[in-house]
């Protein structure tokens, strides 16, 4: 059964399009057919984050609109042959999203043989996050520990259950993950960030992952390459994680505690 | 006076997550009430406040609505408190 996953936050700036880039990998690299849907409408920025920038040819507008088939549209990944991306108009305003238009192209994706599919909201609640949530079997928070992010959070949470289709038919609710990233251990030791039993207790949303705060975030936007990819690093190995967890393998939650550095390993590094 | 400036600037600022929480505690809390109410609560308030108005001296300010729905309860409660001014 196809799944239809939002990853949405309310805040802009916490890692929604790098979350909905590795996460979307990651279930595509389990073999299942997966596509990433870019909801920024007139802000694409999917297509960079996944270095597909010059092979968009149309995009989810053009589709909406009669103007392209969903073939034509779906730019295919170059790494894993299973995923797919959908990317966002750069030059129509949001208004263009219609839940007829967005109904039928989820409807056709899944036509089409997809498992999962995930839209990856834009910042805000206006029509372009409300059309990214509207039809969703699932959703990941995604949180930075810090107190406007919490907020927003918990706002986009109530209208996960409140304004979606699932809600309004009176459907099982949408299954909410939160999805806690640029983790610093250190500075939770420290007592200057919000711990994940802070962001628990204030949410209180099942925690899916926690990606550390890391460098290899930013090397790995500038690539094109969703950080998922690069297994060498911690944010790469807690993107796995929290994709085993989505297809229910039991991991435990790593990169979370903050061991003080040796004065051997201050030195030597390491 | 500088020496003192100096200890206190020197002093690290532990705990400010505490105080992080505890501000958010509160305002999720109060959105959620806020989030709970019906939409028709104004509109309903100013009905009921034109039905006693009929009988009464009273002004809007003196009819308070209050919803509340905490997930505790079994039930949601509508509080209609009108204010009556004495000797009219």
């Amino acid at each position: 059964m196809a799944k239809v996953i939002v990853v949405t936050s309310g805040k802009g700036g916490v890692g929604k399009t790098t979350s909905s880039a590795a996460i979307g990998c990651g279930l595509a690299m389990s073999g299942a057919k997966t596509v990433i849907i870019d909801f920024d409408i007139g802000l694409r920025n999917l297509d960079l984050i996944m270095g597909c920038e010059r092979r968009v040819v149309y995009d989810l507008i053009n589709v909406i609109n009669g103007e392209a088939n969903l073939q034509q549209a779906l730019v295919k990944d170059k790494r894993i042959s299973t995923l797919f991306i959908l990317p966002a108009s750069q030059t129509r305003d949001k208004e263009a999203l219609t839940k007829v238009g967005v109904e039928k192209v989820i409807a056709d994706l899944k036509a089409d043989g997809f498992e999962y599919i995930i839209c990856d909201s834009p910042a805000g609640i206006e029509q372009g996050a409300m059309m990214a949530l509207y039809y969703a079997d699932e959703a990941i928070v995604t949180t930075n520990p810090e107190v406007s992010s919490v907020r927003d959070s918990d706002r986009i949470t109530g209208m996960l259950s409140s304004k979606s289709h699932r809600a309004e038919l009176q459907l099982s609710p949408i299954r909410v993950h939160l999805l806690i990233t640029r983790y610093c251990p250190e500075r939770v030791e420290k007592e200057e960030m919000l711990s994940i039993e802070d962001i628990d207790d204030l949410l209180g949303i099942e925690l899916l992952g926690v990606i550390p705060e890391s460098q290899d975030v930013l090397n790995a936007s500038n690539l094109g390459e969703p950080v998922i990819l690069n297994q060498d690093c911690d944010a790469g190995k807690a993107y796995q994680d929290a994709v085993d967890r989505l297809l229910g393998i039991d991991r435990e939650f790593r990169f979370v505690t903050y061991r003080k550095k040796g004065f051997l390993s201050r030195i030597f590094g390491g | 006076m500088g020496l003192l400036k100096y200890f206190r600037q020197e002093k690290p600022k532990k705990g400010s997550a505490r105080l992080a929480k505890d501000r958010l505690q509160i305002i999720v809390a109060h959105e959620h009430s806020f989030a709970a109410r019906p939409s028709y609560l104004a509109e309903m308030q100013q009905e009921i406040v034109a039905v006693i108005r009929k009988y009464m001296d009273i002004s809007s300010d003196d009819v308070k609505c209050e919803f509340s729905d905490k997930a505790e309860d079994d039930m949601s409660v509508l509080e209609v408190n009108v204010a009556l001014p004495k000797h009219k």
